[in-house]
């Protein structure tokens, strides 16, 4: 009972956000409005890129007409103005991560290059010959390839744990690849290719119990679900901008504070540095040790408006929103005699992959464009997932929260199409 | 015509259906694979040379309809060709699908290969077309590496 009246006490004391109205959540998004080959445009590549809110774009657009400046530099006001607003991202990007500090939150261009930091920061300082990295079956390239490159430079060994045919991570199997020789877990929170939720918080007790650090490359979950660093209790969590409906060229590393202190910098340049002789460099303080050379400053900003915006829509509401949605879709899509889905997990996240009996998914893809719907179809930088399932590629949609069921309606008769052509 | 259906002409429909010559060839003189990593389309083309001749060829893989059906009526419009009369095809065929040109100018007959001339419309299905005849020229050159359009 405690705990109801404690809900019912925080929604009275704070005004509880607009009922979830799709129709003036499509408004906020200028591009939704156009209409492709004559047709209104159903984007449903998502997973790759996320649409802008205007709220975004005027953030841009705010920043280069009157606020550009280089931060963390200049006396003069603009300068002063560009800082306030980049370093106010940050502390927005901690409390949506629920970072306990704000010095734990690294600007980088996006997951790959966050990933790449840990892999070359912290796996470059921790793994030796003969350690291990385990990853899972699941992994994006951007995921797969940093820690190959530092496996082969340091005589380390990738491991990788394995998935079941709906495309779930077999716990057990995952638990007993890690040794005492496994120096870092490094994990999809989402996968990008089947949208399979993997059990992060299992995994993070798992390799704690070892001493294992984890990094969750959280590109593909943080547009869908809430995320919370503190209850993960991951060591280091990568995501995106872009796929956030910020800007393109921004992302984020979470790192706990700790560590980043013990990591060495990442590049060498301006920002990173305390002071620099020619015998002798300090380096600076985290965050800022790894942030060398002009941040793209206007991305961030336009970044801290996506989670405003994300904030006021109300994170709950689209949770609950494409639960409908995703359920909606892959009942629609499932019941076409013909296509499989591949990737049926128990929990999923904004993805639906499928296959097309006697079409290749770039054929689908093809038609489907020519319908005014935007998918993605190929191997989704996941050739690992697609040899799994035995396929060469997929069409995928993926969902945003601005999507509709009409859209899906809209796919589901394109799929016909597709499937009368090639027949 | 919409642009769809001119795309996927139903000869091309039909070859990627039924692929021509679609086979491991025993024996053969030369073999080159193709791989097109944007989509995952993977073929294997064999060549039997009679002196400068290309006097059998066939081939196998997976791939998208244009993919499968240019490789298709690739086999079907070289077989019987000298190595610069494939060449010129070549140069015609990638003039076509590229927009650059509609093969009746000084070049080469296309004949049915004119079917592809709807690919111009579609940039990124260029490759899709074009994958087979790369993997013609490194037959052909004896480069025998796996030809990538990356």
């Amino acid at each position: 009972m405690a705990v109801t009246r404690e809900v019912v006490r925080a929604q009275a004391s704070e005004p509880s956000p607009p009922a979830f109205d799709i129709r003036r959540i499509r408004e906020d998004f200028p591009i939704l409005k156009q209409k492709v080959y004559g047709k209104p445009l159903v984007y449903l590549d998502n997973a790759a890129t996320s649409q802008k809110p205007k709220a975004v774009i005027d953030a841009l657009l705010r920043f280069y007409t009157q606020d550009c400046a280089n931060v963390h530099r200049g006396v003069h006001l603009i300068s002063e103005r560009a800082t306030q607003a980049f370093e106010e991202t940050r502390l927005k990007v901690q409390r949506f991560l629920n970072a306990r500090e704000w010095r734990e939150i690294v600007f980088v261009r996006g997951t790959t290059e966050a990933i790449n930091l840990v892999a070359s920061t912290f796996g470059r300082k921790n793994v030796g010959a003969g350690d291990e990295v385990l990853i899972t079956a699941l992994e994006h390239h951007s995921n797969i390839v940093p820690w190959q490159i530092l496996c082969e430079d340091k005589n380390a060994r990738l491991r990788v744990a394995p998935i079941n045919d709906r495309g779930e991570l077999i716990l057990e199997e995952f638990e007993k690849l890690l040794s005492p020789r496994t120096k870092i877990v490094a994990v999809a929170h989402v996968s990008n290719a089947l949208g399979t939720v993997t059990p992060v918080r299992e995994i993070v007790r798992m390799a704690h119990r070892q001493n294992v650090p984890v990094l969750v490359d959280g590109a593909q979950a943080a547009p869908h679900l809430k995320v919370d660093v503190q209850a993960l209790d991951v060591e280091f969590y990568a995501l995106s901008g872009h796929k956030l409906f910020g800007p393109t060229g921004i992302g984020v590393l979470y790192g706990k504070a700790k560590l980043l202190e013990a990591m060495p910098p990442y590049q060498g340049g301006g920002d990173m540095i305390s002071s620099v002789t020619f015998e002798k460099t300090t380096y600076n303080t985290v965050p800022y040790k790894f942030e060398a050379g002009t941040p793209n400053i206007a991305a961030a900003i336009g970044l801290g408006a996506a989670i405003d915006y994300l904030n006021q829509v109300g994170l709950d509401a689209i949770a609950a929103y494409e639960h409908d949605l995703l359920a909606y879709a892959t009942e629609a899509i499932a019941k076409i005699p013909g296509v499989r889905i591949i990737g049926n997990a128990r929990e999923k996240a904004g993805v639906i992959s499928f296959v097309m009996e006697g079409v290749h998914p770039h054929d689908a893809g093809t038609v489907l464009d020519q319908e005014g719907i935007a998918v993605r179809t190929g191997h989704h930088c996941a050739q690992p997932v697609m040899e799994r399932f035995g396929v060469p590629a997929t069409t995928r949609a993926s969902l945003a929260f601005y999507n509709t069921k009409e859209e899906i309606d809209a796919l589901v008769a394109g799929i016909h199409k597709v499937q009368e052509m090639f027949s | 015509m919409s642009e769809l259906s001119g795309l996927y002409q139903e000869m091309i429909l039909d070859h990627n259906r039924r692929p021509r010559n679609f086979r491991k060839m025993e024996g053969a003189s030369r073999e080159a694979k193709g791989y097109n990593p944007l989509c995952g389309d993977k073929l294997i083309l064999y060549l039997k040379m009679d002196g400068d001749k290309i006097s059998d060829i066939s081939f196998e893989g997976s791939g998208c309809a244009i993919s499968t059906a240019s490789a298709s009526i690739l086999t079907e419009v070289i077989k019987g060709k000298t190595r610069a009369e494939a060449e010129a095809l070549f140069d015609a065929f990638h003039d076509l699908v590229t927009g650059k040109g509609h093969g009746n100018g000084t070049g080469p007959q296309l004949g049915k290969l004119a079917v592809f001339s709807g690919v111009s419309e579609f940039p990124a299905r260029v490759k899709c077309a074009s994958l087979a005849w790369h993997t013609l020229h490194s037959a052909l050159s004896g480069a025998g590496e796996v030809t990538s359009t990356e």
